[in-house]
């Protein structure tokens, strides 16, 4: 009998077999397993997260299968409320990347053969429970990329430098897999310390170990997820990284694979080394106030579009990266939320900016002038985004945020006002951005463009309408959130 | 002994046998000869595998206990006669279009895959000697069947020196520990040993080092690899899969039973110091240079050295506690997720070099130009380089856990030199595999590899993905087998 989790996972691995063996030159069969697979995991998706009950909180939908029992590893699934809402915002955003790629060329089956596998490595390590195998799923969420970005990326044209897709790729994926070495070796260290002969995380979780060593591997485990968190200073292959990618590329890394960083400090991090987490949290959220400044100033300064939104998404992790590290409830709340919050707004800004750089084949804000009066709808979803990047009430940003100010105050309140202060500069970039890039008079060189194609427009609809929604009324997640959060500060000493 | 013994060796007597046939069948000069000799020489190692798992009892020996037929030694069998059997499947296209006479080349590979066996189920040390020698002339002579004429001269005629230099350093050092135990037998110099001769002995000690020496050319270690690269790039890329992944295994598989039987009493932390340094510096040098280089056979080359450095880790750990088996399952385990991948590899890299595809820039737009093998070398580079969901992933990661849980985690920062040369080792594969698909050619000619190279392809690619993701029954029985070795 197989469970909704594995399911979620295997459904895409599936139709990676399929798409492998399926004949080349049928773009719209592919195009049509495609969607069938998105939209069959989105389904499972929800039905994930529906069939989570909050009363009862802890790991629920569990399954278990032996895989190398001799060293204690086995396929053990389950998930609590925040990787519930996790997988949920996986099958939504993954869905919508589907979608956007609609018209990609050339290779589609390729392409969708390695969207597959990164979608089903993200699914796999929100849903597991087993150090391996949460290091088996995500380093297969990584390795992708390569491919994704270095076939079907673009190249930036700065003039008297460029920045290559294949110069984005390698960086992108140097950066990451060394991050996933110290990962790795954190948890061989985890596993030989415990000495249980078990990966399992649930059974190391509730291992006392040592505080010195918690202390050594904390370092391990937060920088190496942290690098795919945008964490400062290990940040800068995101922007490069996030502007060579295809668009759905973009919306997926940006939107859910950065999430997979903030997940994995909290679940290896957090649970199994919470005493080295607590030690190193002053470091953890002095180093997210930085990407918030950092993030946000260098957003500023930037020319590209894309690189203006790459570099608000590095800000914008910084937000994730602080609240994961007040150890405060409220804190962490805001950061699971903003994690949602950040991933579908993202997600939108990479739809809307790929939209425009399919049709004027540039993304420099200094040529690029009033645009909304030919790409009206366009602008419409850009604004929400950008009004939920500088946290305007009513949109999800707002909330996300407000819970993490309200838990850094509670702890460091120096670092909140700064992080305040982020927040402000993004209103500076995203209003003058959006001031001359849309509503700007429009220059006569770009009267031939128009908004992009009904479907890319609809399920750009659908992202605006879910930031709006978690804006107004974000209890269901919450209330889905908070256990998960109160399960994990109890397992850390009931702080 | 009786003759109702001789059950014991029927594999070996088998493949012996089957060689002879192919070389008299070979005498026919029947005009598809490279078809049937393929065919008999593959089918005849498969039915060899299956004959020793269906034959073989556990434990028994014969010939005065210089010759073991236990789990250790079937398990090395079958991967030996399943590995031989997919070099000569490999080697079909390259024998039609290089040689006029395929007997003698089939031939030697039996010959060559009956001395690993025997290699591995000595437990004599003239024995093991002697099918180390069976291996290596085989090895020989089959390095030198190659189309490149002046480089093939140069190399192999390196490999012959070295090989016989280090031959030599090996019965040295084998004749100095006759000298101080004044036996043969493994376990009877594991009693002799435990009688109170300990390293302190400077004629034990010496003929430590002059073995681990001998052994390290054959395994090809750091600084004894020098013959590495040369090898490799000349020789036909079959047998440099063969080079790579079975007669490698072979060497480890004699010598992971002679250092645990033999000497497992005299293993100290100096031992570990010892062995470990070796495998530091031979992963990390192999990597490096790696790094540096055009060919993709030499590159593939020095990544073996480097693979080299992470197998020995474990004969490093080798005594320093009670987990034996475990340690020597990861090694087995990692023998057969690395040599499987080898395999697609060095499939891929001989069916292009059919095509004269040598060097990397060579490799341009093969994405394109021929997109199943572009697919399966990645695949093959991604293995390598120990990423999901391929067996190297599996393996690489069973090894270096069982090796990090050896005697309270000294060894973790062996490891994480192993895991740091491993994310060294993934930028030289992601060159190539940008190469491939990143760089757009000048002229994108198709490049047809054939059928057979096509089908051998993915069989291989199929059974790295299966262990990959399901590795469990052969670590099983990995760890069984273990077993069956008195540390």
């Amino acid at each position: 009998m197989m469970g909704i989790l594995s399911a979620n996972i295997l459904i895409p691995f599936l139709a990676v077999f399929v798409l492998v063996a399926l004949p080349s030159g049928r773009p719209n069969l592919v195009r049509a397993i495609a969607i069938g697979t998105g939209g069959l995991s989105f389904v499972l998706s929800a039905i994930a997260f529906f069939s989570y009950d909050y009363n009862e909180g802890g790991y629920q939908l569990r399954e278990s299968y032996e895989w190398l029992p001799n060293i204690g590893i086995g396929v053990t699934l389950g998930i609590d409320g925040i990787s519930a809402v996790l997988i949920l915002l996986n099958g939504f955003i993954f869905l919508a990347g589907i979608v956007m790629s609609w018209a990609v060329t050339p290779r589609n089956k390729d392409f969708f053969i390695l969207l597959f596998l990164l979608a089903a490595g993200v699914y796999g390590t929100f849903a597991v429970l087993d150090l391996f195998f949460l290091f088996f799923f995500y380093e297969l969420a990584v390795v992708p990329m390569f491919l994704l970005i270095g076939v079907w990326g673009s190249s930036s044209d700065f003039g008297n430098f460029s920045r290559t897709k294949e110069y984005g790729a390698m960086k992108l994926v140097l950066y990451l897999t060394a991050g996933s070495m110290l990962i790795w070796l954190a948890i061989i260290a985890i596993f030989v310390e415990a000495g249980l002969g078990t990966f399992n995380m649930e059974l190391l979780a509730s291992t006392e170990l040592s505080r010195t060593f918690q202390i050594v591997f904390f370092p391990f485990v937060a920088i190496g997820f942290g690098v795919l968190a945008g964490l400062w200073p290990f940040h800068t292959w995101s922007p490069d990284g996030h502007v060579a990618a295809p668009t759905a590329v973009s919306m997926l890394h940006a939107g859910v694979l950065m999430k997979l960083g903030a997940y994995g400090i909290l679940k290896v991090g957090m649970f199994i080394l919470p005493e080295g987490a607590t030690v190193w949290a002053p470091v953890l959220i002095g180093l997210g106030t930085v990407n918030v400044l950092y993030g946000a100033i260098a957003a500023i300064s930037q020319t590209d579009l894309k690189y203006v939104i790459a570099y608000s998404s590095v800000s914008h992790m910084g937000y994730v990266i602080m609240g994961l590290a007040t150890l405060d409830p409220i804190g962490i709340n805001g950061s699971v939320l903003q994690m949602i919050s950040h991933g579908i707004m993202t997600a939108l800004f990479f739809a809307l900016v790929g939209g425009i750089y399919e049709q004027a084949h540039l993304r420099d804000i200094r040529v690029l002038e009033g645009l909304a009066k030919r790409m009206g709808v366009t602008a419409a979803f850009f604004g929400v985004a950008g009004l939920t990047s500088l946290g305007l009430p009513g949109l999800s940003g707002f909330v996300a945020e407000f819970m993490v100010f309200v838990g850094t105050f509670r702890t460091y309140p120096f670092l909140g006002a700064l992080a305040i202060i982020g927040a402000a500069i993004t209103a500076v970039y995203i209003l003058r951005l959006m001031g001359k890039v849309f509503f700007g008079p429009l220059n006569d060189q770009w009267t031939h463009l128009a908004d992009p194609p009904k479907y890319q427009q609809a399920t750009a609809g659908i992202l605006a309408v879910a930031l709006l929604g978690i804006g107004i009324w974000p209890f269901p997640l919450i209330r889905l959130i908070d256990v998960g959060v109160s399960d994990l500060l109890q397992a850390m000493g009931g702080m | 002994m009786s003759v109702n013994e001789l059950y014991i060796i029927a594999p070996e007597i088998i493949v012996a046998a089957l060689a002879l046939l192919i070389l008299s069948v070979d005498l026919m000069k029947l005009p598809n000869g490279n078809k049937v000799l393929c065919g008999i020489s593959s089918l005849g190692l498969l039915i060899t595998g299956m004959v020793s798992l269906v034959l073989l009892p556990d434990d028994t020996h014969i010939y005065d206990g210089t010759f073991v037929a236990d789990e250790y030694a079937l398990f090395f069998k079958v991967v030996f006669l399943v590995m031989g059997a997919i070099v000569v499947v490999m080697s079909y296209k390259t024998v039609e279009t290089t040689l006029e006479r395929p007997g003698e080349y089939y031939a030697l590979i039996v010959f060559s895959v009956l001395g690993m066996m025997v290699m591995a189920a000595a437990r004599d040390i003239l024995v093991a000697y002697v099918a180390l020698e069976l291996l290596s002339f085989s090895l020989y002579i089959l390095v030198s069947y190659s189309k490149n004429e002046p480089v093939i001269t140069e190399a192999s005629t390196k490999y012959i020196l070295l090989g016989a230099f280090s031959s030599a350093i090996l019965l040295y050092g084998m004749s100095m520990l006759y000298g101080v135990t004044q036996t043969t037998a493994y376990l009877g110099i594991a009693a002799r040993l435990d009688e109170g001769i300990s390293l302190s002995d400077p004629v034990l000690l010496i003929s430590l080092v002059l073995l681990l020496a001998g052994f390290g050319f054959k395994l090809a270690a750091v600084p004894f690899h020098m013959w590495v690269p040369d090898i490799y790039q000349a020789a036909p890329p079959p047998i440099t899969g063969h080079l790579a992944v079975a007669s490698k295994a072979a060497a480890f598989a004699l010598v992971l039973r002679l250092f645990a039987e033999a000497f497992g009493g005299v293993f100290t932390y100096e031992w570990a110091v010892v062995v470990g340094a070796l495998a530091a510096v031979t992963m990390t040098l192999g990597n490096l240079v790696a790094i540096m280089q055009q060919d993709v056979k030499r590159m593939l080359a020095y990544s073996s050295v480097g693979q080299v450095g992470y197998l020995l880790m474990p004969i490093a750990a080798l005594g320093m506690d009670g987990a034996g088996d475990l340690l020597t399952s990861g090694l087995m385990f990692h023998l057969i997720g690395y040599g499987l991948t080898n395999f697609v590899v060095f499939a891929c890299v001989s069916s292009l070099a059919e095509h004269d595809k040598h060097s990397i820039d060579d490799y341009t737009g093969l994405g394109r130009t021929t997109p199943f093998i572009g697919m399966a070398l990645t695949a093959g580079l991604f293995s390598l380089a120990g990423l999901p969901f391929f067996a190297g992933f599996a393996s690489k990661f069973y090894l270096f856990a069982v090796v990090a849980e050896v005697a309270g985690g000294i060894f973790i920062w062996l490891v994480a030199l192993a895991i740091l040369n491993s994310l060294i080792s993934l930028y030289y594969y992601l060159v190539v595999i940008r190469q491939m698909y990143m760089v757009i050619p000048e002229r994108a000619d198709k490049v047809d590899i054939g059928k057979w190279n096509t089908v051998v392809v993915m069989i291989l690619l199929i059974a790295v993905v299966g262990v990959g993701l399901y590795p469990a029954p052969i670590v099983s029985w990995a760890q069984f087998a273990a077993g069956s070795i008195a540390f």
